[in-house]
């Protein structure tokens, strides 16, 4: 794991994107990691822009932590982490990258392993957990806290998915 | 005490529950929508009006008998309720009044991007600018004790940024509740014959002053940072970017905007070399305090546009003209597969209309494969611009107009669109079709008096649109599903084209998203009048 993923002592921010299509969990997921940065005890703040009902066009949310975070936006070319949820949304998005960031998308997951395939955005919520130090249980804790009971226990496989794939490949 | 991530939204529904607000009222409106929405959930009392005017006047009456109010809306519904604004400013209220305006800058999902700080000045109306969710809370318990002390309204304004971000928010002990609303008749100052409103202006002027004075000294407004070199001046969402791209500088933060704390702004001016203001969209500080002589820097105009964040900060206050970058374009939201809307515009287009449109999902219909939407300006314009086009152009062409509306855009402020057709009726008549997808799909799905039930998804008072059109006299009605059968529709449509009458085309279907919501609320309400909902939200 690289030292300046240590969130907890770190001053500085982690700015996190998520990025995917309308309808496919991205607000969803950015709110499940805000939460469990924030059951940390750490300053979050995440911003997104969201209004139109219509599935399908491209969307982006911000997530920032550590001891205190200023603006909600991520600063272009700022993002320690890039998720995207849609394959045919990594070029577009790409410029939100840092140098030496890294860019976490659906490739990495065998989508095979999953009940559902809507869960793919936990899924890769999974994934990124392996790169920061925000407690399993306080992940575990956002999961269930911010989706249906109905949906929990897939959604909690689908995190173990993303969590094996991405110690797999490390 | 409670701390809890929430969205600006979120953080001012908390806060007009602890101000003990009694009644909430607004229309749609992104960014604005989730106020009342999350008010509602904490067991507010909430209720959409059909526009942002009669949620306006509902709450007026509320803060006349004494009552706590909000009323919310995005930045163009107060233009629709501007006229009570400008004049309840006037009468001044016995409870509290609190107006939302929720600020689009960089048009996220508006048709415009107007600064609604101009109405605070327009109207006399002291204004509270939130940057935070933690201010959006405080701010908003404090707009209501400011109400209740200076009996006036207050606007507060809020933008995109402020109540989409999710930031941390600690709660305080809720307020006492105001006394028991009654009627105490206060002619003098409630009825705005001439005689009245004359003085009550000079009232306002007075109250506006006072509140000038008090602002001085305001907690309001606070310095961060002892540099006596660079000094910024920002209030909002502006304040939290220009703290991360210029640490250590001084920074005059502004909470209460207008009216303004003239003084400390200069004195502030004075103690640094540069005094930069960095506020998005209008020069509203920078042209106010020009005007009292105070010697600041503005930003250069191509910052009017879109929305600020660290890095354009960053280029105003380094005197940076370069180009900036434009992020590659995604996505653009587009009908979704399975849209009854889909059936109306692909007969429009088959049919070579020319298509006076609206506001709301139906938008979409510009973009390919339909291209088959010629105007849209605000809600309800599609029937008054279709009847222009009927006006002016050749017959030929007129006799193509066609004017498309939502149901809740209809019910918002297209009646009396429809009047004005029965009333200046055109020589080649007119064709209004109404897309009643049973929802205010665009904002996210919520009720509108058409559906038949309240905010809360349980049973309201039903406004049956076909109803309303037979009842302006127009005869030639029908209410169609276009999705059963698109032929059927586009010969519906064809066969008023050339009926030359004036003809109200009811296409009826739900909204693919929210048919299986709308079921779940229906079966809730047979089996026990709604109260036990299971429906979930995803
Ligand atoms: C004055 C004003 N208030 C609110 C809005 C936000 N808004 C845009 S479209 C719309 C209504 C959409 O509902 P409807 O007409 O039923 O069309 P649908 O989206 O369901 O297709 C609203 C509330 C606005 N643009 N202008
Ligand atoms: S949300 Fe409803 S009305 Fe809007 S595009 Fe989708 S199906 Fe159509």
């Amino acid at each position: 794991m690289a030292a300046w993923s240590n969130v907890l002592n770190a001053t500085s921010v982690t700015n996190i994107v998520i990025a995917g299509l309308g309808g496919q969990g991205v607000l969803k997921a950015s709110g499940i990691v805000a939460d469990a940065a924030f059951r940390c005890g750490m300053d979050v703040k995440k911003a997104e822009v969201h209004g139109m009902s219509q599935r399908g066009g491209s969307v982006a949310s911000d997530i920032r932590f550590g001891r205190m975070v200023l603006s909600p936006m991520v600063p272009p070319g700022e993002a320690r982490f890039l998720v995207v949820i849609s394959p045919d949304q990594v070029e577009n998005n790409r410029w939100q990258l840092a140098p030496g960031g890294v860019l976490i998308t659906p490739d990495q997951i065998d989508e095979r392993k999953l009940k559902n395939r809507k869960s793919i955005n936990v899924a890769l919520l999974g994934v990124l957990s392996t790169h920061l130090e925000i407690p399993l249980d306080a992940w575990l804790a956002a999961i269930n806290a911010n989706l249906a009971e109905r949906l929990r226990p897939v959604n909690l496989e689908a995190f173990q998915v993303g969590r094996d794939a991405a110690r797999s490949s490390q | 005490m409670n701390r809890s991530l929430l969205s600006g939204d979120e953080a001012v529904a908390l806060g007009a529950l602890h101000a003990g607000i009694s009644i909430g009222a607004g229309y749609p409106g992104t960014p604005s929508t989730e106020i009342l929405e999350a008010f509602a959930a904490l067991g507010g009392r909430a209720q959409w009006s059909p526009n942002e005017k009669v949620a306006l006047e509902v709450a007026i009456g509320a803060a006349y008998a004494g009552a706590r109010s909000i009323v919310t809306m995005k930045h163009v519904g107060l233009n629709v309720a501007a006229d009570p604004l400008f004049t309840v400013a006037y009468t001044g209220v016995t409870g509290a009044l609190v107006v939302v305006s929720a600020d689009d800058p960089g048009m996220a999902s508006s048709q415009n991007e107007q600064d609604n700080r101009r109405y605070a000045v327009a109207a006399g109306i002291p204004m509270l600018e939130p940057s935070d969710s933690q201010e959006a809370y405080d701010f908003t318990r404090r707009a209501v004790e400011l109400s209740e002390l200076w009996q006036v309204p207050i606007l507060l304004r809020l933008t995109t940024r402020v109540c989409h971000s999710m930031t941390i928010v600690e709660d305080s002990p809720p307020a006492s509740a105001p006394a028991e609303p009654r009627y105490e008749r206060d002619t003098r100052r409630r009825v705005m014959i001439p005689s009245n409103a004359r003085p009550a202006h000079r009232r306002l002027r007075e109250k506006l002053a006072a509140a000038a004075l008090w602002n001085e000294s305001s907690d309001l407004n606070r310095r961060v940072g002892e540099s006596t070199e660079l000094g910024i001046i920002t209030s909002g969402i502006s304040f939290v970017h220009a703290r991360e791209a210029a640490p250590g500088v001084a920074i005059l933060k502004l909470g209460l905007t207008y009216p303004l704390p003239v003084e400390r702004i200069r004195a502030f001016a004075a103690s640094v070399a540069r005094a930069v203001v960095i506020e998005e969209g209008d020069p509203y500080l920078a042209e106010s305090l020009r005007a009292q002589g105070i010697t600041v820097e503005a930003k250069p105009e191509a910052f009017r546009f879109g929305e600020l964040n660290v890095d354009r900060v960053r280029r105003i206050l380094a005197g940076d003209h370069t180009p900036e970058p434009a992020p590659p374009p995604g996505k653009p939201p587009q009908l979704c597969p399975g849209c009854p809307h889909r059936v109306a515009f692909g007969a429009l287009r088959d049919l070579g209309c020319i298509v006076a449109g609206d506001i709301g999902c139906y938008t979409l219909g510009v973009l390919p494969p339909f291209e088959a939407l010629d105007t849209c300006v605000c809600m309800g314009a599609s029937i008054g611009v279709g009847l222009g086009l009927r006006h002016a152009l050749p017959p030929a062409e007129a006799r193509k107009v066609v004017s498309v509306i939502g149901d809740s855009t209809f019910i918002h402020s297209g009646i009396t669109g429809l009047v004005e057709a029965v009333y200046n009726r055109p020589a080649t008549g007119h064709v209004v079709i109404i897309l009643d997808n049973g929802t205010t799909a665009m904002t996210g799905l919520q009720e509108h008096p058409g559906t038949g039930r309240s905010l809360h998804h349980l049973p309201a008072g039903r406004v049956v649109i076909e109803d309303i059109v037979h009842s302006l006299g127009i005869e030639d009605v029908h209410v169609v599903d276009p999705w059963s059968s698109p032929d059927a529709f586009r010969n519906q449509v064809a066969h008023a084209l050339e009926a030359g009458d004036v003809s109200v085309i009811i296409a009826r279907r739900d909204c693919l998203l929210a048919a299986g919501r709308i079921k779940a609320y229906e079966r809730a309400i047979a089996r026990d009048g709604g109260l036990e909902q299971c429906v979930e939200r995803d």
